[in-house]
């Protein structure tokens, strides 16, 4: 049987696939999908290979398309995808995820979060993320009061995470009807002196589970990179020994809980661009007690651009392959976990998000 | 259609015309840009739109319920809102924005 490998490119104008075989030299790009509306997560359920892409479009408002034959044609849902009458509408679909039990989340702008049981074609608000008491204080970063990342427990559907900005993580065991926030000793610098570590409104980026190890999670904030072992109740900084405390995405080695790829960034107040204009992807393989950067193979000298906080993902074989978009189009992939690196896809549009989905066919 | 069935059709009052945009037409594999519809309110054009396109309803209306922000509805030349009362034979443009691109 041979292995097939698709990465899956969300971008301001549609969704893209790339399509490579287990040995990962060569890459065919198809697209653009979804009508080119901006895209901000595409996913793909690994148990039905069914492909899911959430964004917004600024005439249509939010959807979630969806895509049973790898791309080739996609419909579009967004029945049920709304708060209630009067409410702030939904503006934009920010991150999906689909659970071991089939479940599809969807993380929404304003911040809120929905799911679906039949597959994207219809949608409920899971409700009890609004009533946490701290709700009425959350505030927007930058890129809006947004839900980008989600995380759900693979042996348990009842766990979940998510990462709003910038209100901070937040955390439910029973399926979402309750939440708890889960930010102690995560960093709030833009806070007053002596108001730093706040119950909640940290400005996290991204936030990734690891494999293997029950309760493992890293966050890269607006504030420093973090890891937990205890499922987000404390977090333990791990940034020394990186070039700064600042950047977007993060993504786990597939194998290893010990293993993660984050991409700083010179700073938050200095551009937020590759430092020195130097591409690299910063890896530990010790849960962040030491960092090795990676630069073969990215450009060195005038990479003045970002990657954003969804644009980071690796795929699941071995050894590990490694993505990453950046805010100028351009789509790196490592076939060697990190440590030599080819531009797959020089010029696409801005890439919001990247994911990987591998098939035995 | 028997003698009474005629007699109805004629009593019925013509049908507003409704232009939709392409790129709203492509979402909806068989959607037409030109439909004739019974209508006496904005309101009722979108329901019966989402009548024949299910989703369609979301696509040019927010939960607030309101048009959405960046497309404009024109009524025989005027801007509308779904409150709006359409009278029979209307024209009516469903327009996006050029700042939503």
């Amino acid at each position: 049987m041979a292995r097939q490998v698709f990465v899956l490119v969300g971008t301001r104008k549609g969704a893209f696939v790339l399509e490579s075989d287990a040995a990962r030299r060569s890459w065919q790009l198809r697209g653009p999908f979804c009508e080119t509306w901006p895209t901000n997560h595409v996913i793909a359920d690994p148990l039905s290979g069914t492909l899911y892409a959430g964004g917004g479009n600024e005439w249509f408002g939010p959807a979630v398309w969806k895509s049973t034959d790898l791309g080739a044609s996609w419909t579009h849902s967004s029945q049920g995808l709304a708060y209630e009458a009067g409410q702030a509408p939904v503006k934009a679909v920010w991150s999906l995820a689909a659970g071991a039990d089939g479940t599809l989340y969807a993380g929404v702008e304003p911040a809120g979060l929905f799911r679906s049981t039949d597959g994207g074609e219809s949608w409920s608000h899971v409700d009890g993320l609004q009533k946490h008491p701290s709700r009425p204080e959350w505030n927007p970063g930058g890129a809006g009061l947004i839900l980008h990342s989600l995380v759900l427990d693979p042996s348990d559907p009842n766990k979940i995470w998510v990462g709003i900005s910038a209100a901070g993580v937040f955390a439910s065991e029973d399926g979402g009807a309750t939440w708890e926030a889960r930010n102690r000793g995560t960093r709030a610098d833009f806070m007053p002196e002596g108001q730093n570590y706040p119950e909640f409104g940290q400005c996290v980026h991204c936030l990734v589970m690891a494999p293997g190890r029950r309760g493992r999670l890293y966050q890269q904030n607006h504030c420093g990179m973090y890891r937990s072992d205890d499922g987000g109740r404390s977090w333990e900084s791990i940034e020394e020994g990186l070039p700064s405390s600042f950047g977007f995405p993060a993504a786990v080695h597939p194998h290893d809980p010990d293993g993660l790829y984050l991409i700083p960034l010179n700073g938050d107040i200095k551009g937020r661009f590759m430092p020195e204009g130097n591409a690299a992807v910063w890896r530990t393989r010790d849960a962040g007690a030491s960092w090795q950067a990676n630069r073969t193979g990215l450009p060195q000298g005038g990479a003045y651009f970002n990657v954003l906080r969804q644009a980071m993902a690796t795929d699941t074989l071995e050894p590990a392959g490694v993505y990453f978009g950046s805010n100028a189009g351009g789509l790196y992939a490592s076939a060697d976990e990190g440590a030599s690196w080819d531009c797959v896809a020089p010029h696409l549009p801005t890439i919001t998000s990247v994911e990987t989905l591998v098939l035995e066919r | 259609m028997d003698e009474a069935g005629e007699k109805m059709e004629a009593a019925r009052p013509a049908p507003v015309l409704v232009r939709l945009p392409a790129h709203l037409v492509v979402l909806f594999p068989g959607a037409d840009r030109l439909v004739p519809l019974h209508a006496a309110s904005v309101a009722e054009m979108v329901e019966g739109l989402d009548a024949l396109w299910p989703g369609m309803r979301e696509r040019i209306c927010d939960e607030t319920p309101a048009i959405r922000r960046h497309i404009n509805v024109f009524v025989d030349g005027r801007r509308a809102r779904l409150a709006t009362p359409l009278t029979p034979g209307a024209d009516v443009f469903v327009i996006t924005a050029i700042s939503g691109g």
